[in-house]
């Protein structure tokens, strides 16, 4: 079974139907996505020969019963032992690796939950990616928050008793420059102790600002590592281009970045082999950058506005579970992060076991966490959303149901240096 | 008996240093209490927070802050951290981590120097964590430290004294305290460091991860007095194979 991506917005005169249809229908009339652009400085680095050579090696329909067992009583989790505990072989051992997984986390983060929200400053994108919500050719309410909204946003926010954030974009250049992230930084530093980006990946130089803004750790989703299913489902603009999207973490690090966060978006491919990719790739940039702070995300496809239908195809909770609990063991120094996308009830379970940071009072609308923190009717315009969440809890009501479950809550473990 | 531990003209009955990163917050008051705990170390990074569940104000006001400077990658950033934790009421100890590495966590040796010597100057009573190495630790006291805080094995693994030949040379040559810190997952193990000598035991982890987190407090604080009478009253030989006539070899020795 297969998601069905396509569909044509209203709104769209005939003339971006037919570029539409063009661009959907005919390979031929899209970019090569291995070939960088103007103004996107290219790094030498080999790590992603590495990690896309592991993952078109890995057959993971090879692995046994026996190969998880000895993966879960090995002192060190080898790749080898990684991609056994990914394989299907390891499904009926969930019980066991989650015991494995708990006594990992417990020895690097205790019992200490992160909470953090995303702030969406704008949904103006330039992008074609089929699945996603703020794709160019949706048709959505589309919004950029002036600075003096952005303060309001980030002051209801710092009211509920956050002091992580994470700035997030559309992916557009011209609708949102640089300077404007940099100001949403700036004004971020007022209002919360950590500041995290997740937009558009960006040149050395650029992160380099960023950081100087305020900015230390960023959070890039490559959504796929396969290839050939990237190409299909990034149809135009400069997130097309793989490799850029590939070395954006690397460069946010030489442009003195803190930390970097990782994922693939579940459901687009693979899983396997997009979860196999996605621990590698901060597993060889950890080696390379061994003061790098590396976390990972393990988000499955949800509806978006206009597409109710689309979902995570055969990546179930067990299978979540799975790849969250493998990522534990082979990299018990990471964080993990457990979005709103799931639901209630399976992050109040995963919090024990192996996530280490959570999600809470979220918005990926923009511009409405008044009305959504207040319960007041919204005044004035608003964005739509990136996605459907499902966990709405508040910053309060997560926090007194982490610590009802005999967890510490930490609200920041960090300073800006 | 009077055995204190004295460091940098401050005295201390207890010989335990406990961690408060890892646990909950409400529990902190009964790990101090049966830990017999005078010092509590704390992140400043922890602690650089606003208003709700500062780690700082759970922590009992009669016990000496230890407060570290985790999430330091240099000498400078460990200064600027020290320097922070004294604005924010901390006081004037200062407990040195500087890591370039975030999966072992590991000690970067010739950073800690430079960061002990500026803030040793700065009056900061400074307990550095180091890699066991004697050439670092003759530095560091050189630079003003007023003890050092080798590594038993790597930060919250629980393996215990895997440097164990390395403290006991620190042991032998320094004339500082020197205090065992990470890798001490169990009271046996603190128990075995206090009676080489070592003068006091930090533990985290070890309390973080038990069943019943006070009660682990209360048995690592008998270990570490048990460890640390045995070290005074002075340890029995050990033999390694077989008994022994009292002169095996000299007892040709009439006169």
């Amino acid at each position: 079974m297969e998601n069905q991506y396509l569909i044509d917005g209203k709104q769209l005169s005939d003339k971006a139907l037919e570029r539409k249809h063009e661009l959907e229908n005919c390979p031929s009339s899209r970019t090569d996505c291995m070939t960088y652009t103007e103004g996107m400085e290219h790094i030498e680095s080999d790590i992603m020969d590495k990690v896309l050579s592991e993952m078109k090696e890995y057959d993971y329909s090879k692995y046994t019963a026996k190969d998880v067992l000895a993966a879960l009583q090995h002192r060190n989790c080898s790749v080898e032992d990684f991609k056994a505990l990914l394989s299907p072989a390891a499904e009926p051992f969930l019980e066991k690796m989650a015991q494995k997984a708990k006594l990992e986390t417990e020895k690097h983060f205790g019992n200490t939950v992160y909470i953090f929200t995303p702030l969406y400053i704008a949904n103006y994108c330039e992008n074609y990616c089929i699945y996603c919500g703020f794709n160019c050719y949706n048709d959505i309410s589309r919004m950029k928050l002036d600075y003096k909204q952005i303060e309001h946003e980030m002051s209801v926010i710092a009211k509920s008793g956050m002091e992580e954030i994470l700035i997030l974009t559309g992916e557009s250049r011209s609708m949102s420059s640089l300077e404007y992230i940099g100001e949403a930084c700036k004004l971020a530093k007022k209002y919360f102790r950590m500041v995290g980006l997740e937009v558009y990946p960006v040149n050395t130089d650029e992160y380099r600002f960023l950081h100087d803004c305020g900015a230390d750790y960023v959070t890039v989703f490559q959504e796929t590592y396969d290839i050939h299913r990237y190409e299909q489902l990034h149809l135009l603009g400069r997130k097309r281009i793989f490799p850029y999207r590939f070395n954006a973490q690397e460069r946010a690090l030489k442009g003195g970045m803190r930390g970097v966060a990782f994922s693939a978006l579940l459901g687009l491919s693979d899983f396997r082999k997009d979860a196999l990719a996605t621990a590698l790739h901060a597993y060889y940039l950890q080696r390379k950058y061994p003061q790098a702070e590396v976390s990972l995300s393990c988000p499955r496809l949800r509806p978006i506005i206009n597409n109710e239908k689309i979902n995570p195809l055969d990546v179930h909770e067990r299978q979540l579970s799975q790849i969250i609990f493998a990522y534990r063991i082979f990299l018990p120094f990471a964080g993990i992060t457990v979005s709103s996308r799931e639901s209630e009830n399976f992050r109040n379970g995963i919090v024990k076991i192996a996530a280490t940071k959570v999600s809470a009072g979220v918005s990926t609308g923009i511009g409405d966490h008044e009305s959504k923190y207040s319960g007041e009717k919204q005044v004035g315009k608003k964005g739509d959303e990136q996605f459907e969440i499902n966990d709405t809890r508040s910053f309060s009501k997560m926090y007194s149901d982490i610590s009802s479950e005999g967890l510490q809550p930490v609200l920041n473990d960090y300073l800006y240096l | 008996m009077n055995d204190v531990l004295e460091i940098g003209g401050h005295k201390f009955n207890s010989r335990f240093i406990l961690g408060s990163g890892k646990y909950s917050l409400n529990l902190i008051e009964s790990a101090v209490k049966d830990a017999g705990a005078e010092i509590i170390t704390l992140a400043v990074r922890r602690a650089n927070t606003k208003e709700k569940e500062n780690i700082l104000d759970y922590i009992p006001k009669n016990v000496t802050l230890l407060p570290n400077t985790s999430g330091a990658r240099n000498a400078d950033e460990a200064v600027r951290i020290a320097r922070l934790a004294r604005e924010l009421g901390c006081g004037d100890f200062v407990k040195i981590e500087i890591m370039r590495d975030t999966k072992y966590l590991l000690p970067d040796n010739p950073e800690t120097v430079k960061a002990t010597e500026i803030l040793a100057k700065e009056g900061f009573v400074v307990m550095p964590y180091m890699y066991p190495d004697l050439n670092f630790a003759r530095d560091l006291v050189n630079a003003g430290a007023a003890a050092i805080m080798p590594l038993a094995s790597p930060i919250g693994s629980n393996k215990g004294l895997a440097t164990k030949e390395f403290i006991q040379i620190l042991i032998d040559e320094i004339d500082l305290p020197v205090i065992v810190d990470a890798g001490i997952g169990r009271p046996s193990q603190a128990c075995e460091a206090m009676e080489m000598g070592a003068a006091a035991i930090m533990a985290n982890t070890a309390l973080a991860t038990a069943g019943d987190l006070p009660l682990m407090a209360s048995a690592f604080k008998l270990a570490i007095d048990a460890g640390r009478k045995a070290y005074l009253s002075g340890l029995g030989r050990v033999l390694t194979r077989g008994a022994s006539s009292s002169d095996p070899l000299t007892g040709f020795l009439h006169d």
